[in-house]
């Protein structure tokens, strides 16, 4: 799995909601990359010196998909990217999920906000769970990726409007349907994640959460993106994980949130 | 064409180090670049002990820079003789170990650890703007400077430099205080104090509440500097500030540095070191220059 930094060329940009954006991108970097792993974006504009970090919401053989959200000047630069154009990355970065996890047991697959696009290649590449359920959570109606969701399983929606399934956040459409597994992966906002690290802890599931902080180098050099884990990290021997290569993926009750 | 120079008894193949702290200890930038290409490297700040470092936000991005305030977490000087000095080692670069600590004794401990260690040269950091005790408290007072320049001297087995603030009234002083405490050489900039505020959250950017900047948006501030500390000092001055590529490097050979140190062009690009020394030969034979002392500040 070599990292790298490339110029790699978009295939294609769409918005899948307001503000959301869905870009696939051709690069060498995708044959390496695992679900829950991370891509660096550069800006070309010379006044934003650090890359972007986004989550890979899918992988072809030569081809990788990023589905991100408009949050500064950065973002919005590269949802004008259009087929053709170039696009400096760097990756593929951290590590994804553990999917041997999932063999044959129940499986959670939860996703909030936009948290929810790095789960979509995790659920593509889970063959051997015993039960798959799928459970994202939407601010609203513009549910992004409902139907690639849809195609690949069992699939549950809250939103915090009531406009679609379970009016609430994704713990609460676990509780409503009754559902019940033996291991969840998950991303989402913080709040999200503390809820179900607990919930994981209460039910005795076996948690993995994937983490998001602000990053400098992305490779684990500047300790930017640091997290507490309750055991010492390898790097400083402190309790400071470094999230960009560390995680994003940690066990739920290795990181303090 | 000949890029090596001499730095305080040491000679490097070329000129390009990088700077404390945007480079770990090498390790993570390795899978990008030959470390055996480089000058030297430049070891992020070790302390006696070790330390972990400010709460999260640790870093901002600003037009043209970054803040940064991790507060030096770094594993003790225990964990990096037995591990980064080894790797390192496989090298054949320089290696710099930046030295940080809260008292003159910590820094002294730090340096006494090193003395037997085939570590090259030591950079003494009393510049960080991101702790509270110790660091900066050494670098904006001439007395303490030279004092601590001084004690870390006496104990020191290799080459010392002192990495000077840029956050002073007159940077001149500070390096004739090093120079006059004995130091070998000096370095500089270090981050330059700035605040970013997150309009939406109405709270600061940064945990720490204030940060250093780094990145091009200080380049002709610490041009500035260097050129006033190289004119100020016999000692070989090392330049750092915003070094983006070749050019902004060459600004600060001929303002009068004789090594240059590259920082958050690393996070930009982890190509950057190998490419601005490749940038360094290209102007080089575009000039005629055949040794790159020639440019050490031809600019006066």
């Amino acid at each position: 799995m070599t990292k790298r930094k490339e110029t790699a060329g978009v295939l294609s940009q769409e918005p899948l909601a307001p503000g959301i954006y869905s870009m696939w991108i051709r690069t060498e970097i995708a044959r390496d990359a695992a679900p829950g792993q991370f891509i660096s974006v550069y800006s070309k504009d010379g006044s934003r010196l650090l890359p972007r970090p986004i989550s890979i919401c899918e992988t072809g053989e030569d081809r990788l998909r990023i589905v991100y959200r408009i949050a500064g000047k950065g973002t919005r630069e590269f949802s004008a990217y259009r087929a053709g154009d170039p696009i400096e990355i760097l990756g593929p970065l951290g590590n994804g999920f553990p999917l041997q996890e999932t063999e044959g047991k129940r499986v959670f697959l939860i996703g909030g906000g936009i948290g929810v696009p790095p789960m979509l290649e995790t659920a593509k590449r889970i063959t051997g769970a015993k039960e798959l359920t799928m459970i994202m959570g939407y601010r609203n109606s513009h549910m992004f990726l409902k139907e690639e969701f849809e195609a690949a399983g069992r699939l549950v929606i809250a939103t915090e409007d009531g406009s679609f399934g379970t009016k609430g956040n994704v713990l609460d459409a676990v509780r409503e349907n009754g559902l019940e597994a033996d291991v969840l992966f998950a991303c989402g906002p913080a709040p999200m994640l503390k809820a179900l690290k607990a919930y994981a802890a209460e039910t005795g599931m076996e948690a993995w959460i994937s983490l998001e902080e602000k990053m400098a180098c992305g490779i684990g050099a500047c300790l930017a993106c640091v997290c507490q884990s309750k055991e010492v990290d390898s790097h400083s021997h402190v309790h400071n994980k470094r999230i960009c290569k560390d995680g994003p993926v940690f066990r739920a009750e290795e990181v303090e949130l | 064409m000949n890029l090596s120079v001499e730095l305080a008894g040491v000679t490097l193949k070329n000129p390009v180090m990088t700077a404390s702290g945007t480079f770990g200890s090498g390790e993570e930038y390795s899978e990008f670049v030959d470390l055996g290409s480089l000058g030297a490297v430049v070891t992020k700040g070790v302390a006696n002990v070790p330390w972990p470092g400010n709460p999260t936000p640790r870093i901002a991005e600003t037009c043209g820079g970054m803040l940064n305030a991790i507060g030096l977490q770094n594993p003790g000087i225990d964990v990096f003789v037995k591990r980064d000095i080894p790797f390192l080692k496989q090298y054949d670069t320089k290696i710099v170990v930046n030295v940080c600590g809260r008292s003159t004794e910590d820094y002294v401990e730090v340096v006494e650890r090193l003395a037997e260690e085939p570590v090259d040269l030591l950079e003494i950091n009393i510049s960080c703007p991101n702790v509270k005790e110790g660091g900066i408290a050494f670098g904006q007072d001439p007395r303490a400077a030279e004092a601590i320049t001084k004690a870390v001297k006496e104990k020191a087995g290799q080459p010392v430099i002192m990495k000077l603030s840029p956050n002073v009234t007159d940077i001149g002083e500070m390096a004739r205080a090093a120079e006059a405490g004995g130091a070998d050489g000096v370095s500089l900039i270090n981050t330059l104090t700035g605040m970013k505020i997150d309009i939406h959250k109405r709270t600061f950017a940064l945990a720490n509440q204030t940060g250093g900047l780094s990145g091009p948006a200080i380049h002709p501030v610490a041009v500035r500097m260097v050129y006033q500390a190289a004119h100020a000092v016999r000692i070989p001055v090392i330049g750092m500030g915003g070094i983006q590529c070749a050019e902004d490097a060459l600004e600060f050979i001929l303002a009068g540095a004789t090594a240059v140190s590259v920082g958050t062009a690393n996070f930009c690009n982890p190509y950057a070191t190998v490419e601005i020394l490749d940038g360094i030969r290209a102007y080089m034979e575009q000039y005629g220059v055949e040794d790159i002392r020639e440019l050490i500040g031809a600019v006066r």
